[in-house]
């Protein structure tokens, strides 16, 4: 089967700092792929790449077998993928439905964003994501943590999404929230989309991941299924940097 | 939605809240309510102190045309500040829009291109000319802003170094008038619609503001949206009608003086009859003010732009992970503020009758206050355009109330200084007892 994403020898400095050095990863359908590393390790860079925020130096993109050109983050929602920020990348002042149509607004006829049916729209996808979730119409600068992730969450899933990366997705949540996270998590992967996730919570990665893979120092140390390896393994990974079998 | 408002919080189901406060169930914006209450009471003060004489229909026709200026660049700079930068060039720039346009229509037009003084085009030509030049001038800075990355700030103060003495460089520091009749018509007491017009005018706004109301509210029953009570809504339309006919009553108030409708007549070749009067009505230039208005609220509310305005300014690293090409966008925010200065010279220029070299002075200072005392936050994201021509207004009615009370000159500025720092830390105080940012 051919993979949903493929990155290919991947490489990235700033001035004399190689963020990401050359590493190449897959991602398939139905998939979670867990990144796991230090901070620092280069695993916000490497996904930030993916999603067109960063241009690589070197490396390939291939999504669906065809090799891609994604060099800002419109091309790389245009071939669906749908990144959710560790920052969440929100407009405090503006209210949950401009956040979650933010540079695709509806528009009507006459080609004036039209807020009523946006609105509308946020309504139908919030009932289903967090039924909890009532304040539409005020600035999301008022709302909560885990009402802020809820928007964000929903701008990346609205869009039919195929590939989606999640950057610390719970970090800011409590634990009622993080299950609801985990739960779409789950939804969203029956549903056939790919999914990068990033984390510092190991175990919530061995439950939640198909594989992870390890970062250090912008390498990849390498990439295991998680039914073959303890918690203890991949700690080790982190820590001294070395791939399993030369540990 | 843009707004700074807490309107939004009436939006939950009235059940989640059963008392709903007057204000609440009416979904005004408060603090535009509180701008209204300042600007009411220091009319107020002025009147009492003047004994009467500044709440009178000539007085209130001269403030609304001195306001118009500078209320056009406000607008304009609401969206220059709300994406966090600044404009410090718009009097500078001002100055070489009028020059542009003055030496177009008295200078070029005539001798290059053989069109005699009053020729029909000339005024035309000359304003395309001036937007041409006000327009390139904001895409330039704005290009050095967006894309080389020179903060705003360094951009607009060189530029106001620069556009003040390139204007002096094209007219030789020359002033240059009299400028085309037709031109003249924008400066205010020299253009007006006349009684009967300003009624149509009048009465075909009313008929478009209730219509709005009215769509407004059947967009959101058909989305099965909380709408406020009828009542409620009721009032609000009555209260825009009365505002909108009370002013055009007051403007038609204002009658033309004999003196000049006996110089009209005579010029026409014709006999004034005998107790012949003529109001002044509605000036052009607060026409096309209230035409700018009108689109510059449609920009921010309602088109692409100005919601990328809007989310650029609440959170730039948002905007550009969205898509959104924020330089390009920088760029077009600062074109549209020269256009806006352009219109603002044709104005003002006309309103002097020529071109004088030190048109414009000082008034990046007027606008960026207006903007700020209209609720626009120099950390960006808000702001709005009705709130910007309102705080002009209300600088002006300082300045005028001040000048005809015979306050000095040096105490006038002393005091509008006061203010402008009075009204920010107003704002700031406001912003958080209502919890918004």
């Amino acid at each position: 089967m051919t993979p949903l994403v493929e990155l290919k020898n991947i490489s990235l400095s700033f001035g004399g700092v190689r963020a990401v050095d050359n590493v190449s990863l897959d991602l398939h359908p139905g998939e979670v792929v867990g990144l796991l590393g230090h901070n620092g390790a280069g695993k916000s860079t490497l996904i930030k790449i993916l999603a067109g925020a960063y241009q690589m130096d070197e490396g390939e993109i291939w999504i669906e077998g065809k090799k891609v050109n994604i060099q800002s983050p419109r091309d790389a929602r245009r071939h669906n993928i749908e990144t959710i920020y560790q920052t969440l990348a929100l407009a405090d002042n503006l209210d949950a439905p401009s956040n979650l149509f933010l540079g695709r607004e509806l528009t009507n006829r006459f080609g004036l964003v039209d807020d009523a049916q946006m609105e509308a729209e946020t309504r139908k996808i919030m009932a289903r994501l967090n039924p909890n979730f009532k304040k539409i119409s005020e600035p999301v600068s008022a709302l909560s943590g885990g009402q802020r992730q809820s928007v964000a969450i929903a701008r990346a899933v609205y869009f039919n999404a195929k590939i989606l990366i999640m950057d610390e997705p719970t970090a800011a949540l409590g634990v009622h929230e993080s299950k609801m996270v985990a739960d779409l998590i789950k939804e969203l992967k029956a549903q056939g989309l790919g999914i990068f996730l990033i984390s510092h919570d190991t175990r919530e990665m061995l439950d939640l991941c198909d594989r992870v893979s390890v970062m250090k120092n912008g390498a990849l140390i390498g990439t295991e299924k998680v039914g073959d390896v303890t918690e203890d393994d991949i700690l080790s990974m982190i820590i001294m940097g070395k791939a399993r079998d030369a540990a | 939605m843009t707004d700074s408002s807490t309107a939004g919080t009436s939006t939950r189901p009235s059940a989640a809240k059963p008392k709903r406060s007057f204000l609440t169930q009416l979904e005004i914006d408060t603090r535009l309510l509180g701008m209204i209450g300042a600007f009411i009471l220091v009319c107020l003060v002025f009147n009492v102190l003047t004994d009467g004489r500044f709440l009178t229909p000539r007085n209130i026709f001269n403030l609304t045309i001195q306001t118009v200026s500078v209320a056009i660049m406000a607008t304009g700079m609401v969206f220059v500040i709300v994406t966090r930068h600044i404009d410090l060039s718009v009097g500078a720039m001002l100055a070489t829009c009028s020059a542009a346009m003055a030496v177009t229509q008295t200078d070029l037009l005539p001798k290059m291109f053989g069109l005699g003084l009053g020729h029909p085009l000339t005024p035309w030509i000359a304003i395309a000319v001036g937007l041409v030049v006000g327009a390139f001038i904001g895409a330039f800075q704005g290009w050095l802003i967006g894309y080389l990355t020179i903060p705003a700030f360094i951009v607009t103060l060189g530029g106001l170094l620069i556009w003040r003495n390139v204007a002096w460089y094209m007219t030789d520091g020359q002033t240059i008038g009299p400028l085309d009749d037709t031109f003249q018509k924008f400066g205010g007491i020299n253009g007006t619609v006349g009684e009967t017009w300003s009624w149509v005018i009048g009465i075909i706004a009313v008929i478009v503001a209730l219509w709005a109301l009215w769509s407004s509210r059947r967009n959101k029953v058909n989305h099965e949206f909380p709408v406020k009570p009828l009542w409620a809504e009721a009032l609000v339309g009555v209260v825009i009608a009365v505002g909108i006919l009370g002013f055009v009553a007051i403007l038609n108030a204002y009658e033309v003086p004999t003196a000049r409708l006996l110089r009209e007549f005579e010029a026409r070749g014709e006999v004034m009859p005998d107790n012949y009067t003529a109001a002044y009505g509605i000036p052009y230039s607060v026409l096309l003010l209230i035409a700018i208005a009108i689109g510059m609220t449609v920009l921010a509310k309602r088109t692409r732009l100005g919601r990328y305005i809007f989310a650029t300014g609440g959170n730039p690293d948002a905007a550009e992970l969205s898509g959104i090409n924020t330089r390009l966008l920088t760029v077009k925010i600062f074109a549209l503020m020269g256009a806006l200065v352009a219109l603002s010279a044709v104005v003002a220029s006309a309103r002097l009758t020529n071109h004088s070299n030190d048109i414009g002075t000082l008034d990046e200072l007027r606008v960026i206050a207006a903007a700020v005392i209209g609720g626009t936050a120099l950390a960006g994201g808000i702001g709005t355009i009705h709130g910007a021509i309102l705080g002009a207004l209300i600088m002006q009615s300082l300045q005028s109330g001040m000048a005809m009370v015979g306050v000095d000159a040096p105490l006038q500025n002393i005091v509008v200084g006061a203010v402008l720092v009075l009204a920010v830390w107003i704002d700031i105080v406001y912003r958080r007892r209502t919890g918004g940012k």
